[in-house]
């Protein structure tokens, strides 16, 4: 039984990945450093997880990457650049601002702009009208000077 | 409502519809990723031979003057064995030379896939830390760039080469560049 299990403890040792070491960084403020980095970069192979999350052997060599380049000294930026250089904007969970993701993030802005000015246009429509001309006046006049009796008309109307 | 307005949502539907359906049926895969390096020289690297491990190949076996296909594989890819035979036309009917990169595999392995085979390639060079799949924005093997004369790469196919739509893509790329 013994045997058997050290067997499977075996067994279990084989099927993980050699090649990726995944071990943190010693110095504590690197390593949080790569942390918070490998919290922004998508893994490739999942898609919908970061690198921090998910389990795939590409994550991982990613992290060795980015713990490698923290190590170094490289800035968040410099480590960024360096995965968007192989992989695209694509690999970095945030998409950052340029000339392919202005629309994407402007958007939400031009629609409160339009919004906006139909908004603003429908209420200038409503408050604008246009001035009374004389006949007009006079035809107004004379109806509310008649008001009173066509009062007496609705309420006979109604017995 | 005019008579032209009333038709808009109308339109509107429609248009939704036939952008959606031709997303559907234009075969192309959501999970595929858009290569960076198009246009772009060929990463540098300097990997050991698979025949040999004392021999190290740089990215100059890429310049050559000639259209060279670079195929990162490995001999525990299943796609990689479906997509062989493609791989063994692009190199012997078609004549275009295809440099293996056996990605992340143990070159016993790498040696004994090719064995039992076939070699289609003109040189294969190990990638055991996979290191220079990164390099190349490999997601997943397998992946093949078309690299020009210069080394510039000019073309990514995006999983196995399998039947002949996909060899037929691949050759149209290839004749883009003469």
């Amino acid at each position: 039984m013994k045997h058997l299990f050290a067997f499977f403890l075996l067994v279990l040792a084989a099927a993980l990945p050699a090649t990726a070491s995944d071990t943190p960084l010693k110095d504590p403020v690197q390593e949080a450093a790569a942390r918070e980095l490998m919290k922004e970069i998508r893994c490739l192979v999942c898609q919908n997880q970061s690198i921090e999350d998910s389990n795939a052997d590409l994550a991982k060599d990613l992290r060795d990457i980015v713990r490698e380049q923290v190590a170094l000294g490289a800035t968040p930026d410099q480590v960024r650049a360096y995965l968007v250089d192989r992989y695209g904007d694509w690999v970095l969970l945030k998409p950052p601002v340029n000339r392919l993701t202005w629309f994407l993030w402007g958007s939400p802005f031009l629609v409160l702009g339009g919004v906006l000015i139909a908004v603003v246009s429908s209420r200038k429509k409503a408050a604008v009208s246009e001035p009374l001309t004389s006949e007009e006046q006079a035809r107004l006049d004379e109806l509310l000077r008649a008001a009173p009796e066509s009062d007496q008309i609705k309420g006979s109307e109604k017995q | 409502m005019t008579g032209f307005k009333r038709f808009i949502p109308l339109l509107i539907v429609l248009l939704l519809g036939a952008v959606f359906f031709k997303s559907m049926t234009d075969g192309h895969n959501p999970k595929e990723i858009k290569s960076v390096r198009i246009d772009k020289p060929a990463p540098v690297f300097s990997l050991r031979l698979l025949a040999d491990e004392k021999i190290q190949a740089t990215d100059a076996i890429l310049k050559t003057g000639k259209p060279v296909l670079v195929n990162f594989f490995a001999s525990w890819c299943a796609p990689c064995r479906a997509e062989h035979e493609s791989l063994m036309t692009l190199a012997f009917d078609k004549g275009i030379p295809i440099i293996g990169i056996a990605y992340k595999d143990d070159p016993i392995k790498s040696q004994r896939f090719l064995d039992s085979l076939g070699n289609p390639f003109a040189q294969v060079v190990v990638d055991r830390a996979g290191r220079a799949g990164i390099d190349w924005g490999v997601t997943g093997v397998p992946e093949t760039f078309l690299v020009d004369g210069d080394g510039i790469v000019r073309y990514r196919h995006w999983g196995p080469i399998v039947g002949d739509a996909a060899i037929g893509r691949v050759m149209a790329a290839v004749e883009d560049l003469e």
